[in-house]
């Protein structure tokens, strides 16, 4: 693998044990603000010192504390893309840019910058300074400088967070862009889920400073190793569960018997399902034969333009849980479908998109 | 018709020390004290707050204590004029004596308010340097220093005027030797002494008016300077 991370740094309320590879590809880190992802890509870069560990870019030992080697950011050709951009205020845009470039020759250096600001979109703003640039200009300014350097690894903390909404989706499309003529390890740190998912080949989960899964983006939205990962990556609906016989669980806060796909190594703890793989099911079926099918209420509702979110009280539900057992989220076009039928509802929880979770 | 006399008779080579004295002073303090305050940047720790100290010591101790203890490191029998007499040469109550003791008054305000200046300066700028792969050198004269330019401005007038008004340590390491130690404070001070108020008064006529047009002027640049595009909003 092309780049090579295994470090350890003791805080004074906060430690990061970090252990993962990656290869020539976006990898999208998601976690919660605090879960340490800004120090793991500095630690990278050589802006930060773990107390120890090791550090490895394609064969080159950047960091091994075992063998005292400390390779300054300098040397480490690592771009990093700040969360605020950290342009030179007093430099041009173009200035910004040739301020990796300036161990090349004269000419080698003017085409390198042509080519830079054209890759980055950023033609026209050469003469601005920073203070002139829109959040979304000085990005694209803030991205050429850091493939000025043809950095061996791409380092991006949190690159959209500091944009307005509707400029996000046009620099995603143009990160994107990058990343596909880039061909080398692209660590992106965030901690948007969908922006994870849409940016990150495989995906890496941080939390308390500790990687909580790790592998392909769509292994772990579909069966989440732990709680805490399902919570990460948005899950919403958590029941305690116990086995009952062969892919049949008892959900315990459902008050229902539910068929599951999945089989779990360990001692299954809770189920859980995502909030739009519940469906919403005709009540003229035959009532409590078909399998996985609750009865259920409306407690409240919560509308975003195109969907809405239904918070549920299962019929069944033991009553000192909560005020709704289950959230489920649907398109407004379905909503409209059956919104006016009589209650109680019908929702299936399919097999296949429940997923078993450990202690 | 009398004054036009008098200013004919009148020595003027206290302006021209004063202001060659300044001058190269203010120089010196502005390469030692940015270089102090770059290392001090650096550093933290119990040590550095020692080093504080000593730095801003001829800030808080009155000039004479300062000139007096510049004449122990620098007379005969001191440690730097043992070493300077191994040249053939001696500082005191000579012209490089005024220089010593003008920089060394002067430099605290300098190394203070260039402190503070780097100190104002993003830090994450600094390290998107580094991660380009520019030196230590590099970052500092290429993106600290241009950062706290301003900072480090102010603090080279706050030290020119400060050199400009020197006269204790001044007295006690250089003396009053009309023509190569006597700056015009050293000058006004021994016109009052043997009564001539006249001198006096023109002297301080004089200093007047250059502390008011170096101050006034360096003021208007350092403003122009604050003007410059980079800076607008």
């Amino acid at each position: 693998m092309p780049l090579q991370v295994q470090i350890a740094k003791q805080f004074p309320d906060f430690a990061l044990d970090v252990s993962f590879t990656a290869a020539d590809a976006p990898l999208g880190i998601l976690g919660p603000s605090g879960a340490g992802k800004t120090i793991l890509l500095r630690s990278i870069a050589g802006l930060e010192r773990p107390d120890r560990g090791r550090i490895e870019l394609n064969g080159r030992v950047l960091f091994d504390s075992g063998a005292r080697i400390r390779v300054p950011a300098r040397d480490r050709r690592v771009g990093l893309l700040f969360q605020h951009y950290a342009l030179f205020p007093h430099c041009t845009v173009a200035e910004n840019i040739a301020f990796g470039l300036r161990h090349l020759p004269a000419g080698d250096r003017s085409r390198r910058l042509a080519e830079l600001i054209e890759r980055t979109r950023a033609q026209g703003l050469e003469g601005r300074y920073p203070r002139e640039l829109s959040g979304g200009e000085q990005q694209r300014v803030a991205l050429a400088r850091a493939l000025s350097i043809e950095p061996e690894a791409l380092l991006l903390d949190e690159p959209l967070s500091a944009l307005d909404t509707h400029l996000r989706s046009q620099v995603e499309t143009q990160l994107q862009e990058t990343f596909a003529g880039y061909g080398r390890p692209a660590l992106l740190v965030t901690h948007n889920i969908e922006e994870a998912y849409r940016l990150g080949d495989q995906l890496l989960v941080l939390a308390h400073g500790r990687v909580s899964a790790f592998g392909a983006k769509e292994e772990i939205f579909r069966r989440p190793p732990t709680l805490e990962v399902a919570q990460l990556t948005g899950c919403k609906n958590f029941s305690r569960a116990r086995p009952v016989a062969d892919h049949m669980i008892e959900a315990l806060d459902w008050g229902c018997r539910l068929r599951v796909d999945q089989v779990l190594e360990r001692p299954v703890a809770r189920v859980g399902i995502r909030a739009h793989h519940i469906d919403f099911v005709d009540s003229s079926s035959e009532r409590g034969v078909e399998e996985n099918v609750l009865r259920c209420r409306l407690v409240r509702s919560s509308e975003t333009p195109f969907r809405i979110t239904l918070f549920l009280r299962l019929r069944e539900a033991p009553p000192e849980s909560g005020e709704h057992d289950l959230q489920a989220e649907v398109f407004k076009e379905k909503w409209d479908r059956f919104r006016d039928r009589g209650q109680p509802w019908h929702v299936r929880l399919p097999p296949d998109s429940l997923f078993l979770l450990p202690e | 018709m009398a004054s036009l006399a008098f200013a004919g008779t009148m020595d003027w080579s206290p302006v021209r020390i004063s202001l060659e004295t300044s001058v190269t002073a203010t120089a010196i303090t502005l390469a030692v004290g940015l270089a102090a305050a770059a290392w001090r940047e650096r550093r933290r720790g119990p040590a550095t707050a020692l080093v504080d100290g000593i730095f801003l010591l001829p800030l808080v101790l009155p000039p004479t204590v300062v000139g007096f203890l510049l004449l122990l490191l620098f007379g005969r029998n001191g440690p730097l004029g043992k070493l300077l007499l191994r040249f053939g040469t001696t500082v005191v109550f000579s012209w490089p004596a005024t220089v010593i003791a003008a920089a060394v008054v002067s430099f605290p305000l300098m190394y203070l308010t260039a402190r503070a200046a780097l100190e104002q300066v993003d830090s994450r700028v600094l390290e998107a340097a580094r991660t380009l792969g520019a030196s230590e050198w590099r970052v500092f004269r290429e993106v600290a220093l241009p950062l706290a330019w301003p900072g480090v401005l102010a603090g080279t007038i706050l030290s020119f005027a400060r050199a400009l008004g020197e006269f204790g340590a001044t007295l006690m390491l250089a003396g009053n030797l009309p023509g190569r130690t006597a700056t015009i404070p050293v000058a006004i001070y021994f016109a009052v002494e043997s009564d001539d108020m006249t001198r006096a008064f023109a002297w301080c006529a004089v200093d007047i008016i250059i502390s008011l047009t170096l101050v006034a002027g360096l003021y208007h640049w350092t403003r122009a300077q604050g003007r410059a595009r980079w800076m607008r909003r």
